[in-house]
């Protein structure tokens, strides 16, 4: 039942929420010199902007036409170049600066505002809603989740689903028509890293804002658990300064800006030309961040998921599980627990960690040789664009997060991520991880099942007191805390003492005593 | 044996039918229930209202894993056994021949003949049908009584107060669960249930159902309960939780001899040949001893009792004639957010040869009981309230005879509790295990160290 404090909460979350769809379309457009001279290269400002002529001056009501009659100027440009033959003279696509750069109006010029109010009534409505909740007792709080349209994949589910599908297919395919939530976050942008804001800069915002709120959430309401407590407040950490502040940090004194806790191969780019290249010029720095990062996949995960399971990385220290344990909580249940998917996700998982692995190659091989093509026919940029987009894009953005309201919060981890798989093939085969079922204390419930974001039938192996012996298990402990006899505990101990096969544990006759 | 029909598709008759075909691919398997088409887990009832899960989740196997292994369900209801000609009447008239029959066919709530009884809003907890009701009865009412001070009394009580519901809970004895727990376990309980707004009222017992009749429902809806106090609790819905009853009533004519419930052997064995009955439903003849010498309740209704008479019977029927002889008993439930796992004997009195000993954290919300003979030191019994044990430790100790001293000082190798848990061991004032090397130093050493 909802105090007032946190209907007020709710609504004052709503309004802020409303307010940053409603901002979308509220800036007007105008093509000036002073915006082609700021966002296009020198050399080709010239060509651009007599391309561009007959818009100059022009108001556009809505970024749809602006970027439209933009870009029809500049194919008809490209188009010339082509003509002639002029290849090294065609224009890539600038119209994310240019609509940027071009927006005017009673938006841009008030955006300080609108991040305050928004932030505000966002932040403070969450809290507020979230806050109260200490005042039942402590325990398990999985009350009417099946009774609310929010977590049953009811009407509000799709709702939000829908939204965020609609957030990643603009963040990663059309840039363009969200630079209003752009020019919110510029501000910020030049006091982290002396830029102005990208549109990865806004989603690298929000997404650490996020964790960071649905993280006090979750600490509140797992407050009876120590350990969902400092795995909880280990994502926020590592969230708040290896994925944001450092990165940011570094841009600012001008060296590679990357993730420390990422790895190759969730980080697919980072054997990348350009992201090889500007880490040597960096110096002594870059190098050891390119040995950094290639120590962390090549010893870190070995050394580190054979002592305490792949949980250390995946519900302790990744950013995808940081968002999936905090913000996808409440939707945890929704994961598809039929023996079909599981036989799905093992072919999917690992054919991703086989295309990263092969892309990764391929990549490399070019960057050695400087052949494009491979064997003839296999074009190392080709691949990479296709995986960039299919996995990088798609796979992890719009399905793995726009579809937790509906898949449950673990869809690209269990699913696609080829770090995972990898973590997973050390976890099951050379682990001390496990966890471990209590005797014969199993009633057959369902609630680890239920609760397994990964889709684990947990109660499958508890209920044969069979240890839970499963490469996709992230460790997050949930099982363990929502049994309501004390069946499950995540356990470290000898890899020889992982009980795979079912113990004979309930007969209780004489033959068939607990397995000690 | 070409034909086994089982009557029943809880988990004792669920896990006879699976460890058959487990040992026998050619025997033609029925299951029939008149409760639901597939086996679903009875102990979820409560997280299905609470809206934890959807009955789906309760299904702990998909509904294609019968096909593929032969079972056949069937629903529907037994009327007639005639043990005579081998078959069994449905209630659409259909016979079925047999050539085993297992019946195990579970329980009802129990009742008392109180006025008022059959008042609607007036219910058990049981079965699927019960939740239907429960669902339909506790709509937008403000107030229900729930009576009985046991498992299903607290579950009862817990689901009611998710949806905010105010519950009365008459408890006729003077601490919760006393025919089970000894007086520190059940006043702790006790101050739980009202932490969580339960008014429970003690050495208060049911008198009388008050019921508001009218033209649609003769019977009426419930208004009130009377206590044996006098007291009027005005209330629209009573939930009784006073206990579970052998449901064999459809068996009186049938030649099948019961007591309270189906008597059998120890190798669950009735009267008739070729006639079994497991799980809530039936009675030993003979009292059953565990491997540790004591001795088991004639009619045991507990989850994991049905599972091994099941597993037991499934060896009997596939031609190894398996004598039920069941191990340490053990049992858990949970109270509200309270854990409670049992081991071994452990009686809310002590016994002549019994000591005890008693430890509870300061803030009143966890427990651990010993109970060890005077003679001998050895362990009967341990249970723990907020302390998860392990079991295989526990059973261990009690089987072996463990004297009372090394039980408290390997007391670590039970804990079960989650990682960075508070270290309870720690805490047993005035039996503080003494410093051994591999003594847990805290979470950091326990990160990397063997944990049994």
């Amino acid at each position: 039942m909802r105090t007032t404090g946190q209907r007020i909460g709710l609504t004052a979350f709503l309004i802020g929420f409303a307010l940053f769809v409603a901002i979308l379309p509220l800036s007007r457009y105008v093509l000036t010199d002073k915006v082609l001279s700021e966002t296009i290269q020198k050399e080709q400002l010239e060509d651009v902007r007599m391309a561009t002529a007959s818009m100059q001056g022009n108001v556009y009501a809505s970024s749809f036409s602006f970027v439209g009659d933009y870009r029809a100027a500049i194919a008809q440009l490209n188009e010339g170049f082509k003509r002639r033959n002029e290849n090294n003279r065609l224009v890539q696509d600038y119209a994310f600066p240019v609509t940027k750069a071009a927006s005017t109006g009673f938006f841009p010029d008030n955006s300080g505002l609108f991040f305050w109010l928004i932030l505000v009534l966002c932040v403070g409505g969450a809290f507020l809603y979230i806050l109260p909740e200490p005042r039942t007792l402590p325990g398990i709080k999985n009350n009417g989740i099946y009774q609310d349209p929010a977590t049953n994949r009811g009407w509000i589910g799709v709702v939000v689903c829908g939204f965020l599908i609609g957030f990643y297919v603009l963040l990663y395919f059309f840039p363009e028509y969200m630079t209003n939530w752009v020019l919110l976050f510029d501000p910020l942008s030049q006091l982290l890293n002396g830029g102005p804001a990208s549109q990865w800069f806004v989603y690298g915002t929000l997404y650490t804002l996020v964790i960071l709120v649905m993280g006090v959430r979750m600490l509140i309401k797992y407050r009876h658990s120590r350990y969902q407590q400092f795995r909880t407040l280990s994502v926020m950490f590592f969230q708040t300064v290896f994925a944001f502040l450092i990165p940011e940090l570094l841009a600012f004194f001008h060296q590679p800006a990357q993730d420390l806790k990422n790895m190759w191969p969730l980080d697919y780019s980072f054997y990348f030309d350009y992201r090889i290249d500007e880490k040597i010029k960096a110096g002594t720095f870059g190098i050891f961040l390119l040995v950094w990062g290639t120590a962390l996949w090549l010893l870190g995960v070995p050394i580190l998921t054979y002592f305490f399971g792949k949980r250390w990385y995946c519900s302790w220290v990744c950013g995808c599980g940081g968002l999936a344990e905090t913000l996808g909580d409440p939707y945890r249940q929704l994961s598809d627990k039929r023996l079909g998917a599981w036989k799905l996700e093992r072919i999917v998982v690992h054919s991703v960690l086989v295309f990263a692995v092969v892309m990764t190659v391929l990549v490399l091989y070019t960057y050695w040789s400087g052949q494009p093509s491979v064997l003839g026919f296999l074009d190392s940029y080709g691949i990479r664009s296709a995986y960039g987009s299919a996995i990088g894009a798609v796979f992890a953005g719009v399905l793995g997060t726009g579809f937790y309201p509906v898949f449950g919060s673990r869809v690209w981890c269990r699913f696609g991520c080829p770090l995972a798989a990898y973590l997973g093939l050390v976890q099951r085969f050379k682990s001390r991880f496990r966890i471990t079922t209590n005797g014969g204390q199993c009633i057959s419930c369902g609630n680890c099942s239920t609760y397994c974001e990964m889709g684990i039938d947990v109660r499958w192996y508890a209920q044969r007191g069979q240890d839970v012996v499963r490469s996709s298990c992230v460790g997050c402990g949930i099982c363990s805390a929502v049994c309501p006899r004390g069946v499950l505990n995540l356990e470290n101990d000898s890899t020889t003492s992982r009980r795979t096969d079912p113990g004979p544990i309930v007969l209780g006759n004489n033959s068939f005593r607990i397995q000690q | 044996m070409k034909h086994l029909i089982i009557i029943g598709n809880g988990i004792a008759g669920i896990t006879t039918a699976r460890h058959v075909r487990q040992q026998d691919s050619t025997v033609r398997i029925t299951v029939i229930s008149a409760e639901s088409d597939h086996f679903y887990s009875r102990t979820a009832l409560m997280y299905i209202y609470m809206g934890h899960m959807t009955y789906a989740h309760t299904k702990p196997y998909e509904d294609g894993f019968w096909t593929k292994n032969r079972i056949d369900l069937l629903r529907g209801y037994v009327e007639q056994v005639d043990t005579s000609g081998k078959r069994i009447r449905l209630a659409d008239g259909q016979w079925l021949n047999y050539d085993v029959l297992v019946l195990a066919t579970g329980s009802v709530s129990t009742t008392f003949d109180w006025p008022g009884l059959s008042a609607s809003g007036v219910q058990g907890l049981y079965g699927l049908p019960d939740l239907e009701r429960m669902e339909q009865f506790t709509q937008n009412i403000d107030r229900a009584v729930v009576v009985g001070g046991g498992l299903i009394g607290v579950e009862l009580a817990e689901m009611l107060r998710s949806r905010h519901i105010g519950v009365t809970m008459l408890v006729r004895d003077p601490h919760y669960w006393s025919s089970t727990l000894p007086a520190e376990e059940g006043k702790l309980v006790g101050r739980h249930l009202l932490r969580h707004g339960v008014d429970l009222r003690l050495e208060t017992e049911l008198k009388e159902i008050q019921a508001r009749p009218d033209a649609a429902d003769p019977s009426g809806r419930v208004r009130a309960v009377v206590t044996n106090t006098g007291e009027e609790i005005s209330c629209q819905f009573v939930g009784l939780g006073i206990g579970v009853t052998p449901n064999v009533a459809f068996l009186k004519n049938s030649g099948v001899e019961l007591g309270k419930g189906i008597l059998v052997n120890e190798y669950f064995e009735t009267n008739v040949a070729d006639v079994y009955a497991i799980g809530d439903c039936n009675e030993f003849r003979q009292p059953i001893l565990g491997t540790d010498g004591a001795l088991r309740k004639p009619i045991e209704q507990i989850w994991y009792t049905g599972r091994m008479h099941g597993e037991t019977l499934a060896r009997t029927l596939c031609g190894s004639r398996t004598a039920y002889r069941p191990g340490v008993f053990f049992n858990s439930a949970k109270f509200f957010d309270i854990e409670y796992q049992t081991y071994g004997t452990l009686n809310a009195q002590l016994t002549d040869d019994e000591q005890t000993y008693y430890w509870e954290h300061p803030s009143g919300e966890q427990c651990l009981r010993i109970n060890y003979r005077t003679t001998d030191q050895s362990v009967v019994g341990i249970h723990a309230l907020g302390i998860r044990l392990r079991q295989a430790v526990c059973d261990r100790w009690i089987q072996d005879r463990t004297p009372f001293p090394n039980v408290v000082s390997q007391l670590r190798q039970a804990d079960f509790n989650p990682e960075f848990s508070e270290s309870f061991t720690d805490q047993l004032t005035g039996h503080a295990p003494a410093r051994s090397p591999d003594r847990r130093k805290g979470w950091f050493h326990r990160l990397f160290s063997a944990t049994h």
